[in-house]
């Protein structure tokens, strides 16, 4: 057949550039991830999670209050981003239809894909100003907002999976319809929703910019909401960009946790979903 | 109002009014979304405007940035801002769209799913991380490996002269791409999955080739889907703050060298703004972050409405 060789050779040739494509693709990721996990082991000890940092060129020290900042950033994160991502998402999905459900679904998407840093400037405007001075609640303020679309999205995308005819059968009995949601649509959607959540925490775990001129970070313990806080991701930048070799080992060391923490919630997020689909 | 709305609210007229009340609340939430999004750009736009008003036009076209004297010219910022994300953009998209080409079309099912997942797990991994291991690992190797090279062969070109930096343009240009190849690879994956097995059945019976089939009738139907993957990557490279500020040198200088350090808009406001101390600095800082806001804007309402159009053809076409 006319061609037919050069038509095969093209197939084959296309097909290897296509694998060649792929290796290239995975080689600098996986040199990545070994290079967190070979540098970072070597950085952690008990010290790295009890102590806070020394100051440069003395060795030794850890990063025990980046650890517990950033827990509490995301923790008081989740405490505004979670529940008005949930209420929002109830809307989107038990109203839905109408004009504005879809101008909020499209506005999540974009406010989704806005920079993190640009959260960091308007957590800045609203909450640094105002109060006079950075501080963990601002820090919190913008990791929230970061969580509000992710939260908003996936627990819409739960609720719609809720068969109707749950729906049906809770106003069948008489139960007005804001309970039927709350008691019976909410609760048949909560194991996808927790997944939704706790996705939403393992991408802030690692959001460093919009804490910079937030929560700025602490050499030290902070003793209070309105001070600056340290977070992990905060103590990774500084430490990276300093010239003391002590301090890179810490950097990778926080590195193989933090990589460590979101990829434990992502497994838990992942075996909550898979729950869901087989129950 | 929709009927199903009419019928509830006609059924619980007259009784306690739970479900006006929970619809109100519940909108209110959802109404936070609209909220933050024009928050953001009224409060920048307030901000930024003491610099607006001082420089004008001015301020993008001006390449002068200099806090002592209260002269700020953004030019080099949006230059390397835009010179970083194109050329990333440019490299990583043939090797997106051939690694979800090979997830989709070519591996065993159980490989192409494992690379598939290897891929979404390292998306992951955070911005921060990526500039650890650029400054630590990539940095120093391209100063020792592969500038040289590139000065020693391909030096008489404007774009690799200058002395071997380590940090500069080349290195944001390398760690754009590492961080985008995942986000254009999962969603353009997502987008070929889509395609229907009868397209792909019938170009096979006409007797084409696996590639002659990938060509014509998968790419041509994911091909916006593909375009909305590349352009929402491009969206996440204009936007990548701290890997970049690790590895692109920070020094505001327009120069065709990829060799040279540059500057991109979100590094400036990274390191600047926790310590301008002058009003007219962070204004010029919101300034650039308005600019940059105004981009990804623009980016992701594009990208959203091209993927938007693909999902809308799919649930028409039906999956495999």
């Amino acid at each position: 057949m006319n061609g037919m060789r050069t038509r095969s050779i093209k197939n084959v040739g296309m097909m290897l550039l296509m694998g060649i494509a792929t290796l290239l693709v995975l080689t600098p990721l996986i040199l990545v991830f070994y290079q967190i996990v070979k540098m970072g082991a070597g950085s952690i000890n008990l010290a790295f999670f009890t102590q806070i940092p020394n100051p440069p060129g003395e060795t030794g020290g850890g990063m025990a209050n980046g650890i517990a900042g950033s827990a509490i950033l995301i923790l008081m994160a989740s405490i505004f981003g979670v529940p008005t991502g949930i209420f929002g998402a109830l809307y989107l999905s038990e109203y839905e239809g109408n004009r504005l459900a879809s101008v909020i679904r499209f506005s999540a998407d974009v406010l989704s894909g806005v920079p993190s840093i640009i959260t960091g400037l308007v957590a800045y405007t609203l909450i640094v100003v105002p109060m006079h001075g950075f501080s963990a609640l601002a820090g919190a303020f913008a990791l929230g907002l970061i969580m509000i679309p992710i939260v908003l999205r996936t627990t819409e995308e739960q609720l719609k999976m809720v068969p109707v005819t749950l729906r049906e059968a809770s106003l069948a009995l008489g139960v007005p319809f804001w309970r039927t949601t709350l008691l019976v649509t909410l609760r048949s959607g909560m194991k996808g929703i927790v997944t939704g959540i706790l996705l939403s925490i393992a991408r802030v775990a690692g959001e460093t910019a919009p804490l910079l001129f937030t929560s700025l970070g602490n050499q030290f313990w902070s003793k209070k909401l309105t001070e600056p806080m340290a977070a992990l991701p905060l103590q990774i930048f500084s430490f990276a960009i300093a010239p003391y070799d002590d301090w890179h080992r810490l950097a990778w060391g926080g590195a193989l946790v933090l990589v460590v923490i979101m990829f434990v919630v992502s497994l838990a997020a992942r075996w909550f979903g898979r729950e869901k689909s087989t129950g | 109002m929709s009927h199903d709305e009419e019928v509830r609210d006609a059924r619980f007229a007259g009784r306690f009014d739970g479900d006006r009340i929970f619809k109100g609340i519940t909108l209110g939430f959802a109404l936070t979304v609209i909220l933050i999004l024009l928050l953001m750009a009224a409060g920048m736009a307030v901000e930024a405007l003491p610099a607006m008003k001082r420089f004008g036009w001015k301020f993008v076209s001006g390449s002068d940035w200099d806090a002592v004297q209260g002269s700020f010219g953004a030019l080099p910022y949006i230059w390397g801002s835009i010179v970083s994300s194109a050329l990333a953009i440019i490299a990583a998209t043939p090797l997106s769209v051939g690694t979800a080409i090979f997830i989709t079309e070519l591996a065993p099912r159980k490989l192409g799913g494992a690379i598939a997942s290897l891929v979404e797990l390292l998306a992951a991994i955070p911005s921060v991380i990526y500039g650890l291991w650029g400054v630590v690992v990539m940095a120093p190797w391209l100063q020792k490996t592969v500038e040289p090279f590139l000065i020693e062969h391909f030096g008489f070109l404007p774009l690799f002269r200058g002395p071997p930096y380590g940090v500069g343009m080349l290195a944001a240009i390398f760690i754009i791409m590492i961080m985008i190849i995942p986000i254009i690879t999962s969603i353009t994956k997502e987008v070929l999955l889509a395609v229907p097995q009868s397209q792909k059945e019938a170009a096979v019976a006409l007797g084409a080739t696996k590639w002659e089939m990938i060509r014509m009738a998968v790419l041509p139907y994911g091909r916006s889907g593909i375009l909305g993957a590349v352009i929402l990557g491009l969206g996440r490279a204009i936007g990548e703050t701290m890997a970049v500020t690790m590895v692109i040198g920070n020094t505001p200088q327009i120069s065709l060298s990829l060799l040279d350090p540059a500057y991109t808009m979100p590094s400036v406001i990274a390191n600047e703004f926790a310590e301008a101390t002058s009003k007219l600095h962070s204004s010029a800082l919101m300034e650039i972050g308005l600019i940059l806001l105004a981009l990804t804007l623009i980016i992701n309402i594009t990208a959203r409405v091209l993927i938007w159009s693909v999902t809308s053809k799919q649930s028409a076409g039906g999956r495999r």
